[in-house]
């Protein structure tokens, strides 16, 4: 047996060996067992986000004003797999078994955009999305919210669009994240703002996205001001990118399609 | 030799490792917006460096020279990821505002240089106060500072209404330059001159002198 050389080769070995056995030994295991919970807490803040942004839970509370909780609201809605494509409901797929976003980066599963389609600069559209219903007792729509996306100024804000049942008309937007600067671009997560987008229509008489985000707004009551929503003071292109994302998701390549085959069934 | 106490005392305000070492700089402006990602981060930062110092202490007779930073960044990684794990769990809101903060601990100056610097010359012992010393006075900088940016920008302390904002029918203007990262600099040089006005020994001596414009050309 040779004597023991902290500085030799076997002994450098085993150290680096040993050390990142047991190392990888302690990560794996914080995080199988924390996956769980970090599941729980995952799902539990979607579901926050989509009742927020159909304005079913104000903001920082945890029930709404009759007191339920997050649980009993979301059980309302539906969770319903949509094809970006034809517009229809894809059957026999489980909404719970995909992640639209995940898909987006897939080329298999996705569209690529050209420049002239691609305003909310996200790249590639993936062919089919998840989209959240709540019906009234008698089966029609009640709201609908769809998962929106695109490019502001520092990255890409993520968020829900809630349209109320008539399929035209704003019923909240909200986004869950985005990197805009806090006190600039941040204020999309302004409550005060947001309560400007309920009520806003999304398309004019030809079926066109019309949604603009203007420093001033027309006269009330003119045809136009019922499509504009105050801009964001001091944060142009985060406004422009708002802008941009919800005419994508409610024109031709997003939910466009949905939407008149809903009309049109309806 | 060092006193127990004294290790664990002495970086508080002594030889704070922000304010007289000026390290850690990057996360003490990135995270403390607000007061309850600064406690979380300080939370964070804290449990790893203690624990990191143990482990790098542990096996310091056993490390070889040659790769002894890979075997600390590696101990310091794992515990960094096993703590991003636990508030992704814990505290999943303060987790999304914190985002990569948590994982950029790894390179936090503090954790690497106390290390390198102590844990691998001292016991387990010594190193777990030196280490819960040093990120402590890391803690007290990071919370006065979030002390101040988060009322005068927020106009909130831990989402707590301080001053009544403007946007919420009240009289105070929100500071926006408090939001963004520069104003900590502008308070930790602040809290620096502050200290070094009480504490004259903590002035460091010029590293180099400048010489005189000797002729009025030279400052064309």
């Amino acid at each position: 047996m040779p004597e023991f050389n902290k500085e030799g080769l076997r002994n450098t070995f085993f150290v680096a060996v040993v050390l990142c056995l047991v190392c990888s030994v302690i990560v794996s295991a914080a995080a199988v067992m924390l996956k769980p919970i970090q599941k729980v807490n995952q799902a539990f803040d979607q579901k926050q986000n989509i009742l927020r942004a159909a304005g079913m839970l104000p903001a920082g509370a945890a029930v709404d004003v009759a007191g339920r909780n997050v649980d009993e609201l979301f059980a309302e809605f539906d969770a319903r797999v949509v094809d970006l494509t034809t517009g229809l409901y894809a059957e026999g797929v489980d909404p719970q078994g995909i992640d639209p976003i995940k898909m987006a980066k897939d080329p298999a599963r996705s569209m690529a955009l050209d420049e002239t389609q691609d305003i909310a600069t996200i790249g590639r559209r993936e062919n089919v999305s998840i989209v959240y219903v709540r019906e009234t007792e008698d089966g029609a729509i009640d709201k609908i919210v769809l998962p929106v996306r695109g490019y502001g100024l520092w990255g890409t804000l993520y968020g829900y669009l809630a349209i109320e049942g008539d399929l035209e008309t704003v019923a909240g937007l909200g986004f869950y994240a985005q990197k805009e600067t806090p006190g600039l671009g941040g204020e999309v997560d302004n409550p005060a703002w947001k309560a400007l987008w309920p009520g806003i229509r999304l398309y004019d008489d030809h079926g066109a996205p019309a949604v603009k985000l203007v420093k001033s707004r027309s006269p009330e009551g003119s045809a136009a001001a019922a499509h504009e929503v105050d801009a964001l003071s001091g944060a142009t292109l985060t406004t422009k990118g708002v802008e941009n994302l919800v005419r994508f998701w409610t024109g031709e390549l997003g939910f466009g399609p949905f939407l008149d085959h809903l009309k049109s069934t309806s | 030799m060092a006193t127990p106490k004294e290790v664990l005392v002495d970086p508080i305000i002594n030889n704070n490792p922000i304010t007289l070492q000026v390290l850690g700089i990057c996360s003490a402006l990135a995270v403390t917006v607000n007061m309850a990602t600064t406690l979380v981060m300080c939370a964070a930062v804290i449990f790893v460096t203690t624990l990191s110092n143990v482990g790098v202490s542990l096996v310091r007779n056993r490390t070889p020279t040659s790769i002894r930073i890979i075997v600390q960044m590696t101990i310091i990684a794992s515990l960094v990821i096993v703590v991003d794990q636990a508030i992704q769990a814990v505290a999943y809101d303060i987790s999304k505002s914190l985002s990569v903060f948590v994982g950029l601990i790894i390179t936090n100056c503090i954790v690497m240089g106390r290390a390198e610097a102590f844990a691998m010359q001292n016991g387990p012992w010594l190193s777990a106060l030196d280490g819960l010393g040093n990120t402590l006075g890391y803690s007290v900088i990071l919370i006065a500072v979030a002390l101040i940016r988060e009322p005068l920008g927020s106009g909130t302390l831990l989402g707590y209404e301080i001053l009544p904002r403007v946007t919420d029918g009240g009289w105070y203007y929100t500071n926006g330059l408090m939001l963004l990262a520069p104003s900590a600099f502008f308070i930790i040089g602040l809290f620096i001159w502050a200290i070094r006005s009480i504490k004259p020994e903590q002035v460091e001596e010029a590293a180099y002198q400048i010489a005189p414009n000797l002729q009025y050309q030279e400052a064309m």
